[in-house]
């Protein structure tokens, strides 16, 4: 059942330039695919290491402006790219001894202001970033002579790099490092106890973490084929954590449909009103106060109950309140 | 009057309005131990609140006054209707703020556009005053002089009334203030306003310096974040001193290296964090 849901889903997503019409929407699918891979980069943090990051964007920046820089300085695109993730890569070991200095809200504090740092150099350091006009590229690159200026190319190799992606989560996520990353989130001092080194862990999963963000940026470079300032806003980061957040934290799932309902939503609601901010906002706000846990739990929570039918469900959720009640 | 001399006057300018948005900010952070991620909004919205009063005719002060009690009132519902639903869970109250925040800002740019609006100087305080043989705009001098009243008054409220030794007992340990009979949930909604009201007013009286602008409040939210974790969250002396030593780096750092403003802003923030991570005049964590 779960294999043939697997086959389906890959056989949907591989044919999707085939079934959409226009290319409009195979760019849409492409621009859905490459924030999933840095909402799935961001829910390392925030869903498995329960480290909320709001300075992610930076991350995602440094390796698309890195990236366009290298290129217009005449380098190729194999060694474009492998300088990008290796800057992006160090950059997030420099966010995470700083940032590491702090859990919770303190985590939180020290990512915005890193964010806006970084923010700060693209807008105001013009001789080396361009500021507010940001940088343009020329061409996409042609791995193994295939090359990918159309929009449909394009998507299959997006759609190959998002599957390394999920690859590389779902090994992630039942791997041994995994579990400990989980450990560090739910009991700290437990993992610490059982010789667990928690600082380590949690500075590996940021290095992970920002991998993948640094992968979405040069994705995000390639299909804009231009970085601006505007990559790198808080509002960047906020959107990112909306994606992982409404689809659901610390599941493999979420932040796919979290970024597709994220990149769906603001592209047909910029079609329609304005007032895209203002809709992205109330999103926030609805999902956080009514559906805190997500989308994905949520709806998964539905079809089991659903499933095994609403009378089954109810005793077990009042024992559950008895127990909270002090004696 | 030279250069420096004028940036120390615009920094001690800054830092003034710097400390009555972030005096409030800090007593929400050291209370509810929430960043209020709306505190930027709330310093826009009273600034165009004040616009569309003072083209309605009424007076700079009035309007100062009036505005930040909207944004008060805005403040109290957002504290009551949406931060309250959320109890205990502090990174959904951060996020539902920023999600504010947007909402604001969008609604901000729908009804006053997004041309700048500069709020004129009140007459009275036009043109220079000239002291030991110097002259300074008088305008930013009351500035200095209005942060100052407050800083007193905030003091006196804190240190010498019932309802300052109660927020006190609150940021302390709140759990022991609700034993003691404390309504903690009441502090909030009053810290909230009152945080909301300074932000508010701030504003206003920054308007004939700054103008009021979309993406003002972005601008002003980092500043305010920077201040509280240099001057220690919860501590008014913190944010005093924290308030001024940003406006300094804030104009040297302009005028200086433009190019790298940002940086000499957060850098020393990053240091104060690696280094002592409480803040200058905050306590350590018990």
């Amino acid at each position: 059942m779960k294999r043939f849901a697997l086959a389906t889903a890959l056989v949907l997503l591989a044919t999707v330039p085939w079934w959409v019409r226009g290319t409009f929407y195979v760019n849409i699918a492409s621009q859905i695919l490459l924030y999933a891979v840095f909402a799935l980069g961001v829910n390392v943090l925030a869903g498995y290491a329960g480290l909320v990051s709001l300075g992610h964007a930076g991350l995602f920046g440094i390796a698309a402006y890195t990236g366009a820089k290298i290129l217009a300085g005449g380098a190729g695109h194999l060694a474009v790219d492998v300088a990008a993730l290796a800057t992006t890569v160090v950059a997030a070991g420099v966010f995470a001894v700083l940032a590491l200095r702090g859990t919770g809200l303190g985590f939180v504090m020290i990512t915005v202001a890193l964010g806006q740092i970084v923010w700060g150099v693209a807008y105001r350091w013009i001789s080396l970033t361009n500021g507010d006009n940001g940088i343009s590229i020329t061409g996409r690159p042609s791995p193994f002579g295939l090359s990918l200026a159309s929009p449909r190319s394009f998507y299959w190799a997006t759609l190959v790099v998002f599957l390394a992606a999920v690859l590389s989560m779902a090994t992630f996520v039942a791997s041994p490092f995994g579990a400990s990353v989980r450990g560090t989130r739910d009991q700290p001092r437990r993992m610490n106890a059982l010789g667990y080194h928690v600082w380590m862990i949690r500075f590996l999963a940021f290095l992970f973490s920002g991998f993948w963000s640094g992968v979405a940026g040069l994705l995000y470079l390639y299909y804009n084929q231009f970085v601006s300032p505007q990559a790198v806003a808080l509002t960047a980061s906020a959107e990112a954590l909306l994606m992982v957040i409404a689809g659901g934290t610390g599941t493999l799932l979420g932040p796919v449909v979290g970024a597709a309902l994220v990149v769906a939503v603001k592209n047909v609601a910029s079609a329609y009103i304005e007032r895209w901010n203002f809709v992205l906002g109330a999103i926030f706000v609805m999902i956080m106060v009514f559906m805190p846990e997500g989308l994905v739990p949520g709806l998964g929570r539905l079809a089991r109950r659903l499933r095994v039918g609403a009378s089954s469900q109810a005793p077990a959720a009042v024992t559950a309140t008895r127990e909270e009640v002090p004696p | 009057m030279s250069l420096w001399l004028l940036l120390a006057v615009n920094s001690i300018t800054l830092g003034g309005l710097l400390f009555l948005l972030s005096a409030g900010f800090s007593l929400i952070f050291g209370l509810m131990r929430i960043p209020n991620l709306t505190h930027g909004s709330f310093f826009m919205l009273g600034a165009y609140l004040a616009t569309s009063l003072i083209a309605r005719g009424v007076d700079f002060w009035t309007a100062a006054v009036l505005s930040g009690l909207g944004v008060a009132l805005f403040g109290g519902i957002v504290e009551r209707l949406v931060l309250r639903r959320l109890p205990g869970a502090e990174l959904a109250q951060v996020l539902v703020t920023l999600g504010l925040s947007f909402m604001v800002a969008d609604v901000c740019l729908m009804v006053w556009t997004g041309d700048p609006i500069r709020i004129a100087t009140p007459p009275v305080l036009r043109g220079a005053t000239s002291a030991l043989g110097l002259s300074f705009p008088t305008y930013r001098l009351a500035i200095s002089l209005i942060a100052v009243v407050f800083a007193v008054a905030l003091w006196a409220l804190l240190d010498r009334t019932r309802l300052g030794a109660m927020i006190r007992a609150g940021v302390d340990d709140p759990a022991m203030a609700r034993v003691c009979g404390i309504r903690v949930s009441q502090l909030f909604t009053i810290v909230f306003c009152l945080g909301a009201w300074l932000a508010g007013f701030a504003g206003v009286i920054g308007g004939p310096i700054l103008s009021v602008y979309p993406g003002l409040d972005g601008e002003m939210l980092p500043l305010a974040l920077v201040v509280v974790i240099l001057g220690g969250s919860g501590s008014l002396l913190g944010s005093f001193m924290g308030s001024f030593i940003v406006g300094f780096l804030y104009n040297f750092g302009q005028a200086m290296f433009p190019e790298l403003a940002y940086v000499v802003l957060f850098l020393p923030m990053l240091v104060v964090l690696v280094v002592r991570p409480q803040g200058l005049f905050g306590r350590a964590a018990v």
